[in-house]
């Protein structure tokens, strides 16, 4: 049987995409057989940030509903051999994904993966549900400011409330906070919510920090998850977020500012 | 200084409801042998529950004739037990005028929701003669049991106790409601709406480790954050209703 993890957050850009990418490219590097689902219908995204968009033939959609097999639909990753994506259909309605639908492909999938990571749509109806609905453990992607705090705080209530295991009475879906877009720098000038004070907010256990950076972008753009690129600050972030996710102790990184250098505090005045 | 010191005019005593539950004898006939082995016997099983109690005497399901009801017996028997027969409730015109006649205050007929006194020794121990608190109080008058949340109560959640008390451990976040018809105890930041004495209960109270509520409202008055802000904010309060106002008081460390 395979863990399913929900990436999720309710507020939109706030990076579940970029967050599944390198989390199960993370999961399937460490050998874990991963397969990551995009239940974004109508906005498909990840199939760009995993550089497989011109691969697609058949998606989710098509196998709900009876027109591919898994095996037709599922695309293998070029850089990580363990993994896989099922992309989403641009061109449905989201209300195509139904549960039963839903419930067949994860029921087949778990047989096959170690692991499997629901790409969440933003928002709270049906697909963002849909994402949540099957969910062992939960990655709530916040960025450290009001709005998406109060949201991540609404998606914790609907997984708790609305969760195939809140209707059953299984034990809840296990909760990690990831919180993304960090910039120790701005939360020193008051600009931007600190770890302590999401963490104190949302109170649920803390998986990472993934610090602000240009690479994420840059990463994204070149359909690159931002896990591979192993010299950036992100992309260590991931990994340790990816080890804590699997049971691991890391210390927490990239939450002060970065250490000034001699030169740099000489002529900065810093 | 109380109120009446304030306005200068200072009475004897003053006069206010209350509402006190009591133990009730259900009276199906009155043989005095009988009536005094059936009280040594219920007493024995239960020793210090019936230490000095006040006893209602109820006539609503007494079989017996009038004639035969000797309330001044009933009195003395109790009596010598310790207990204090203060009245009877029901019983027909004649039953009342004997009950008038011991001195007795008279009650309306109750309604049938009295629960009966099990006295079982499995459930008292002899040995609580010695204890002056009755260990089953709750069985008489049996309040609405509190709902109590050991969760957070996130935003869009609304929790609700329809009956008595809301307890919750944990905090409720901006965006989330409590509501109860009695008290609200919020062991955590209170950054939601909270609602006591939703069906009107004027001494409901809001209770809560730290006060960041959006509203606060009591019997339907109500106060919001920006008027919340000033007294006691992010700070352990009890929050309640004194002449229609909200008046909020901090949680003194004891």
């Amino acid at each position: 049987m395979a863990r399913i993890i929900v990436v999720t957050s309710g507020k939109g850009g706030v990076g579940k995409t970029t967050t599944s990418a390198s989390i199960s490219t993370g999961l399937a590097k460490r050998g874990h057989k991963t397969v990551v689902i995009d239940f974004d219908v109508g906005l498909r995204n990840l199939d760009l940030i995993m550089n497989c968009e011109r691969r697609v033939v058949y998606d989710f959609v098509n196998v709900i509903q009876g027109e591919a097999t898994l095996n037709q639909a599922l695309i293998r990753d070029k850089r990580v051999d363990t993994l896989y994506i099922l992309p989403a259909s641009q061109t449905r309605e989201k209300e195509a994904l139904t549960k039963e639908g839903v419930e067949k492909v994860i029921n087949e999938l778990s047989e096959r993966f170690d692991y499997i990571v629901c790409d969440s749509p933003a928002g709270i109806e049906h697909g963002a549900l849909m994402a949540l609905y099957y969910a062992d453990e939960a990655v709530v992607v916040t960025n450290p400011e009001v709005s998406s705090v109060r949201d991540s705080d609404r998606i914790l209530g609907i997984l708790q409330s609305k969760s195939r295991r809140a209707e059953m009475g299984q034990d809840p879906v296990k909760e990690h906070l990831l919180l993304t877009r960090y910039n120790p720098d701005r939360v020193d000038r008051g600009e931007m919510l600190s770890v302590a004070d999401v963490e104190e907010i949302l109170a649920i256990p803390l998986l990472g920090v993934i610090p602000e950076s240009q690479i994420v972008l840059n990463a994204s753009n070149q359909g690159l998850p931002v896990i591979l690129e192993e010299e950036s600050d992100a992309g260590q972030a991931y990994e340790d977020a990816v080890a804590r996710l699997l049971g691991e102790e890391r210390e927490h990184r990239f939450m002060s500012s970065q250490k000034k250098g001699f030169f740099s505090r000489m002529f900065k005045g810093g | 200084m109380s109120e009446t010191a304030v306005s200068g005019v200072k009475h004897c005593f003053q006069l206010k409801s209350a509402s006190v539950s009591m133990t009730a004898l259900e009276l199906y006939f009155f043989d005095d042998e009988a009536f005094e082995s059936t009280l040594r016997d219920k007493i024995s099983q239960a020793p210090g529950f019936f230490k000095d109690i006040p006893l209602i005497v109820s006539l609503e399901k007494y079989e017996g004739l009038s004639s035969e009801l000797d309330f001044f017996k009933i009195i003395g028997t109790c009596r010598r037990h310790s207990i204090h027969v203060i009245g009877v409730r029901g019983g027909n015109d004649d039953q009342r005028r004997l009950a008038r006649g011991a001195s007795l205050a008279l009650l309306p007929g109750g309604n049938q929701r009295d629960q009966e006194i099990d006295t079982g020794p499995a459930t008292e121990t002899t040995g609580a003669a010695d204890s002056p608190t009755p260990a089953r109080v709750e069985t008489r008058a049996e309040p609405a049991a509190a709902k109590i949340i050991n969760q957070p109560v996130r935003s869009g959640q609304q929790v609700y106790a329809p009956d008595g008390d809301l307890i919750i451990l944990a905090p409720v976040q901006a965006g989330a409601e409590v509501l109860a018809a009695g008290n609200v105890h919020v062991y955590g930041p209170l950054r939601g709406r909270a609602l006591a004495g939703i069906h009107g209960a004027e001494h409901a109270r809001v209770f809560c480790q730290s006060l960041e509520a959006e509203l606060v409202s009591i019997a339907g008055h109500y106060k919001i954050s920006e008027d919340l802000q000033d007294n006691g904010w992010k700070t352990a309060v009890q929050i309640q209703l004194r002449d229609d106002l909200l008046v909020v008081t901090p949680l003194e460390k004891a």
